[in-house]
């Protein structure tokens, strides 16, 4: 039986349109990509509509809140909005939507769903302290030939490599 | 002369509309690649499937050479083109952190909003984990506050530290990415996993 749609694109072409689309973000706003920074608008939102003289007076939350700006109407949090929907346009065009775990056949979904909680929240705090995470720091960082992209880019998949013997039960 | 929005007067609206046409292209970019599946992605680190190496540095040195092109070509001011801050300390700590997140999670920011956004439940958990994180990083900040800030080097690029022109090290990024693709591809052929390659 063949199936149809499913294929992924050519990696390196797929790498191309992903550079252009790098290289337009620079050429329109002299900034590269993000992701992180979207999640971060999210939550400084949530915590200063839950308690707004808390998240004014922290040292942490009050670098994004100011009068004239809203964190959640800020240019990454529409760039995300527009990861979503293009990650539906394009998995739709593919015939890949559907609802679904995915993992190793060695463990349970719950344990899966636990795996990307515990994996999130770290890639989540990391992407805080290391400013930016595999988009803004990495990718685009190394894009504009910084030596902070190709720390962050080389401790991210340095660590990965060294901890996936333990991980591998997760995948294969 | 780029670029545009900083330099001239673009209304609110219309800065918006472009963040989101480049995130959908962002989007869409991402998900054709295949970055909206786990295994895929964790294919990198167990060799059956290396397309993260392909297509993260494709992307990289296209939009690298495309900056070197507009410089040359007097089409966009290098001056204003945001360049990472380094800082040491939290540089390293928190790619380290990121990289464990990544084996363990299976994605990135990016590609779990990408992933959630076809059905992957893995990835919604993943993006929720994220809020998470960040949220544990905002209530414990004064904690990380004086590392956050450690050994400030500033927006420097590393073509200023070897004392190279750009175009010079985009040549060796360049070499090197052709090498790390060559292994890359190799490592397919012997680490090959038919079984999981199948369902991806």
């Amino acid at each position: 039986m063949e199936k149809k749609g499913n294929k992924y694109m050519n990696p390196y072409l797929a790498g191309l349109l992903l550079g252009l689309v790098l290289l337009a973000s620079f050429y329109l706003t002299g900034r590269g990509l993000g992701a992180s920074g979207a999640m971060k608008s999210v939550v400084v939102s949530g915590v200063s509509a839950v308690n707004k003289d808390y998240a004014e007076s922290s040292h942490y939350y009050s670098k994004y809140i100011s009068d004239d700006k809203k964190p959640m109407k800020s240019w990454l949090v529409l760039e995300v909005f527009g990861v979503l929907v293009g990650g539906f346009i394009s998995g739709a065009f593919s015939g890949r939507l559907k609802f679904k775990i995915e993992k190793s056949p060695k463990i349970t979904n719950k344990k899966r769903i636990r795996l990307a909680i515990i994996g999130g929240a770290l890639f989540g705090f990391g992407s805080q302290l290391g400013r930016g995470c595999t988009s803004g720091a990495a990718l685009t960082g190394m894009a504009t030939l910084s030596i902070a992209g190709y720390v962050v880019m080389m401790a991210i998949f340095g660590t990965a490599f060294a901890l996936a013997y333990f991980f591998r039960k997760n995948w294969i | 002369m780029g670029p545009i929005i900083p330099l001239f007067e673009i209304s609110e609206e219309i800065n918006l509309l472009i963040a989101f046409l480049i995130g959908l292209g962002f989007g869409i970019a991402l998900e054709q690649a295949g970055f909206s599946s786990s295994r895929k992605l964790a294919g990198m680190f167990y060799g059956y499937d290396t397309t993260v190496l392909k297509v993260f540095f494709t992307a990289s040195i296209v939009a690298m050479l495309g900056l070197v092109f507009l410089n040359d070509l007097g089409m966009i001011d290098m001056s204003i083109v945001y360049v990472n801050d380094y800082y040491i300390a939290s540089a390293i700590i928190g790619g380290v952190i990121m990289g464990g997140g990544f084996i363990i999670g299976g994605f990135c920011p990016g590609t779990s909003v990408c992933a959630a956004a076809i059905g992957k439940i893995d990835a919604m958990y993943f993006v929720g984990g994220s809020l998470i994180g960040i949220l544990i990083f905002g209530q414990t900040y004064p904690l990380w506050e004086k590392l956050h800030f450690a050994q400030h080097i500033g927006p420097v690029k590393l073509s200023d530290t070897l004392g190279v022109k750009d175009g010079l090290l985009g040549l060796i990024v360049i070499i090197a990415a052709l090498l790390m693709f060559w292994i890359g591809e190799m490592a397919e052929k012997r680490f090959k996993r038919e079984d999981i390659s199948k369902e991806l």
